[in-house]
């Protein structure tokens, strides 16, 4: 169940317009309700979700520059608080920690050993900040922890992560729609757009109209109209929706990147292809794509024992299918070559993630292009496999007539 | 000759000869005879001049690497209905095995060094018979090979 | 509208038993097997038996050291004990040997999708395994034979390096013993006079008795090996879709959450370790996948 399509006739009290005090009414009456505020803060040159205590936190007049293994944060337009677009973190962050201790266990005279679970109590968090794409990645990290049943599982038992669940649960998410698409974005040719269509519990647009600063905030859930109602501001009439509906659509224009049709059966197709080999001869095999990336999701577990060998600690840390141990099996990696490791992680993110969760794994977000340190664009090296089968989805490539060896 | 006859339409029963032109089965035929092996006993040993090769009628035979000093090892057992030698077919016409009988066996012989005289000229009789080793030793080249991969690769399974 | 939009979850999750939690189990008895593979038998201390289906596995936890994938090898009617046998090859599967009677292991599972037993009423069966592969078909062949009257001719081809690694000898001596049961043990190379066979495990797919177009195969053998256990299969006339194996793969979570043990668009863990051949036919010789 989807809430507030923004299609349905607005209810009065479900879209307000508010200034920046309305959203820093937001911001006190989360924390007057529990929540940690996390939102988007300058940090080393970049955005980071940290918490925040007021929109003063907020990047203003902020705007970035990116291309392929290009990130730069520049001024922009003055009082702008929403004018950036994605940095290196995402909210996996919040949900998925990238460290999490699962348990500890003492060694036990009687019963062999003890196990002790940390306190299961989650954090309460908002996050202020959500945009379009990542609340699609939020839907998808939903299904892969098993919040959400899907119907891709083939019959096979679902589990569910209860960490992330409950951690899930608790959060409250506040998304911004986009004004700007940033230089690698293409979430428009993933199926999204720079406008949020559900899943938040409040939506914010930012609107400049002539100077003149404000934000249309809507409610898609019971408790985010509850704190709507609260905040400061007037009933949004129908020409504030247009205005805002102008930002979005503005950002939809500017999408400077496309994903190529049918890439999930185009790779599925392509498995042996020469493409591998040369974009192996530049990916250092870092792991940076996967670690910004907000739906990659892979992860590792170690135990950490203390210097007496009497208490153990069960970690649990993300991980990077990049890596020449992901793959260890007893005798030798399964992936050994850096070409099958970016083959696993680009026909995962696009195409066999349809198979296992039901949707792609790739939003259009952009990350991974920005991040990587030589360029490499998951845009790119789909379109280089598409345009070499002569634009048919599921040809062989020009100049091979192998299809798999 | 009634014992040739029971021996062609043994032959020409036989998965191996299946096909063959009867002219080519006839010259065959006339290079046959029958065998019978106690246990223990070789049909043939490495170094020895290979001018036979046998086709197993019944029981089954070892194929085994003589090692000085210690017992043989045996890498193989040809069963009920195989065919086996194919150094009479390749120079220099030397056994690379040895093979014995586990049980008793029965077996049909045939006299490779009359066939091999016979080859030069007479192609079509060639033809036919490579036609016929050559998948079986391309069988037992690439099975030898999986067996290395099994013996040398640490699989868990 | 995009089916992957999360949607607001209000309701605080059901406490269901959290997939990461480790059971304790105390080892009753451990056997020394051949060829470096010993067996545990474990009992659970918290009093709650493991139900499992064949085929599936555990996650084993050597406390300090760290958690293993290991199938389950007993009677799965037998809730009373938990039967796992292990070849020792590294780090955590040697700190799991050094274990003794009285010692307690952690247990996670079971996992993993079992080997399909009714797809195959009607059918004979053909068990195409060899060395320790014989460990995670066993619970398979005790359901087999305890639910015989399903079943055509059962069969079981086996394969070891040399006459002294055969695992389970004495279950196997004993299924031979069944008038209802083909046994087929081969192995790579004998001391001379021995009377059993020699050659491939393929080999024994050649020569055992049974009707191919009615056959359900069931494969646990390395990767390398079950290729040609397939074709040697495919020549009898055994289609693809009535062939299971199984694979392997690198599993940290067992449940479908850290990725490891991907191979196309299955999560081995849980989309395996068993497969219907024909499922997984096309990517199956695509390297390094
Ligand atoms: C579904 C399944 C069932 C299995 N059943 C059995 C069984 O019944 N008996 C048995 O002896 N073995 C079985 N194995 C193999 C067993 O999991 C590995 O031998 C074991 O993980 C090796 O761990 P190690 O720490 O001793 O070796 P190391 O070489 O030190 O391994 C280090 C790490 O690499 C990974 N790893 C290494 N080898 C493997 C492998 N073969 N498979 C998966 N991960 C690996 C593990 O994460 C391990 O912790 C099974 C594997 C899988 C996937
Ligand atoms: S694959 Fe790249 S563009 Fe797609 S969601 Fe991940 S980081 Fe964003
Ligand atoms: S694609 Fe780029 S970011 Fe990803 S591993 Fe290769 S070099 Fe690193
Ligand atoms: S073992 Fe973690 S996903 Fe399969």
């Amino acid at each position: 169940m989807v809430h507030n399509d923004i299609h349905a006739t607005p209810a009065a009290g479900h879209r307000l317009i508010v200034g920046r005090d309305g959203l820093d009414a937001l911001i006190a009456a989360l924390r007057g309700e529990g929540y940690a505020v996390i939102g988007p803060r300058v940090r080393d040159g970049a955005i980071a979700y940290e918490p925040v205590d007021s929109t003063a936190d907020l990047p203003i007049g902020v705007i970035d520059e990116q291309n392929g293994g290009h990130y730069r944060l520049n001024t922009g337009p003055e009082e702008t608080l929403f004018g950036y677009t994605v940095g290196p973190h995402s909210w996996k962050r919040a949900l998925y920690p990238p460290r999490q201790s699962l348990w500890t266990a003492a060694r036990d005279a009687e019963k062999g050993f003890t196990i002790e679970k940390p306190d299961g109590t989650p954090p309460r968090q908002a996050f202020l900040g959500v945009r379009p794409c990542e609340l699609r990645a939020l839907g998808i990290h939903d299904r892969v922890f098993g919040v959400q049943p899907h119907d891709a599982g083939h019959g096979a038992q679902q589990f569910t992560d209860q960490g992330y669940a409950a951690r899930r649960a608790e959060a409250f998410v506040v998304a911004v729609n986009c004004g700007r698409a940033g230089g690698t974005c293409f979430c428009t040719s993933m199926g999204g757009g720079p406008q949020a269509e559900g899943g938040y519990d409040l939506a914010v647009t930012e609107i400049n109209r002539n100077g003149w600063h404000d934000f249309l905030v809507e409610a898609g859930s019971e408790h985010g109209r509850a704190i709507l109602d609260t905040l400061p501001g007037r009933r949004a009439e129908v020409y504030d929706v247009q205005a805002a509906q102008a930002v979005t659509d503005a950002a939809r224009g500017q999408m400077g990147r496309a994903m190529v049709p049918d890439v999930a059966d185009l790779l599925a197709k392509n498995l042996e292809h020469p493409r591998w080999a040369e974009v192996a001869k530049r990916c250092l095999s870092c792991a940076n794509c996967t670690m910004v990336c907000p739906t990659c999701f892979c992860s590792t577990m170690e135990d950490v024992t203390d210097l007496t060998g009497e208490r153990t600690e069960r970690v649990r840390r993300w991980d990077s299918c990049f890596t020449l141990d992901f793959s260890y099996i007893h005798g030798g990696s399964i992936r050994q070559s850096t070409a099958s490791r970016y083959r696993q992680w680009i026909t995962h993110k696009l195409s066999t993630w349809h198979e296992q969760f039901g949707t792609s794994g790739c939003v259009g977000c952009g990350r991974c292009i920005t991040w990587c340190p030589v360029g490499i664009d998951i845009t790119e090296e789909a379109r280089a496999i598409h345009d070499s089968t002569r634009g048919t989805a599921g040809g062989t490539p020009e100049g091979t007539n192998e299809g798999r060896a | 000759m009634v014992a040739i006859e029971g021996l062609g339409r043994l032959l020409a029963e036989h998965p191996f000869f299946q096909d063959m032109t009867p002219e080519v089965r006839d010259i065959v035929v006339g290079c046959c005879a029958n065998a019978h092996y106690r246990p223990g006993e070789y049909l043939f040993k490495e170094g020895g001049k290979a001018d036979h090769f046998y086709l197993i009628r019944q029981g089954s035979v070892a194929v085994e690497v003589h090692a000085p000093g210690r017992p043989a090892v045996v890498v193989e057992n040809i069963g009920e209905g195989d065919i086996i030698g194919w150094s009479w077919l390749v120079p220099p016409y030397v056994w690379t095995f040895d093979a014995r009988a586990i049980e008793q066996v029965r077996a049909i012989t045939i006299d490779g060094a009359c066939l091999r005289t016979k080859l030069e000229a007479n192609h079509e009789l060639g033809y036919q018979l490579y036609q016929r080793f050559i998948p079986i030793m391309g069988r037992r080249i690439s099975e030898a090979r999986l067996r290395i991969v099994e013996l040398t690769t640490d699989a868990v399974y | 509208m995009d089916g992957t939009l999360p949607t607001r979850v209000n309701a605080s999750p059901a406490p269901a038993p959290d997939p990461m939690d480790t059971r304790p189990f105390r080892i009753v008895r451990r056997i020394a097997e051949v060829d470096g593979c010993f067996t545990l038998h474990l009992r659970s201390l918290d009093g709650r038996p493991l139900v499992y289906q064949p085929g599936q596995f555990n996650m084993l936890y050597a406390f300090g050291t760290g958690e293993v994938a290991i199938s389950i090898s007993g009677d799965c009617r037998d809730l009373t004990t938990l039967v796992h046998t292990i070849r020792e090859v590294g780090t955590v599967t040697k700190a799991l040997a050094k274990l003794k009677v009285g010692d307690v292991v952690g247990v996670r599972g079971p996992f993993g999708r079992a080997w399909p037993i009714e797809e195959a009423y009607g059918n004979d069966i053909l068990f195409v395994t060899g060395t320790i592969g014989l460990a995670p078909l066993r619970p398979l062949i005790h359901e087999v034979l305890h639910r015989r009257e399903h079943f055509g001719k059962v069969v079981i081809c086996y394969g070891s390096r040399g006459t002294h690694d055969i695992l389970y000898e004495k279950d196997l001596h004993r299924w031979r013993g069944r008038f209802d049961l083909q046994v087929h043990v081969t192995v790579h190379s004998a001391p001379s006079g021995y009377r059993g066979r020699v050659g491939s495990v393929a080999n024994l797919v050649k020569i055992a008795r049974f009707d191919p177009e009615h056959t359900t195969a069931y494969v646990c053998r390395s990767e390398t090996m079950t290729r040609p256990a397939v074709q040697a299969l495919h020549e009898r006339g055994v289609t693809s879709d009535r062939i299971y194996v199984t694979l392997e793969r690198n599993m940290k979570c067992g449940v479908g959450f850290c990725g490891h043990c991907q191979m196309g668009g299955s999560f081995m863990c849980k989309d395996g370790p068993v497969y219907r051949y024909d499922t997984i036919e096309d990517i199956f010789t695509v390297r390094e996948l």
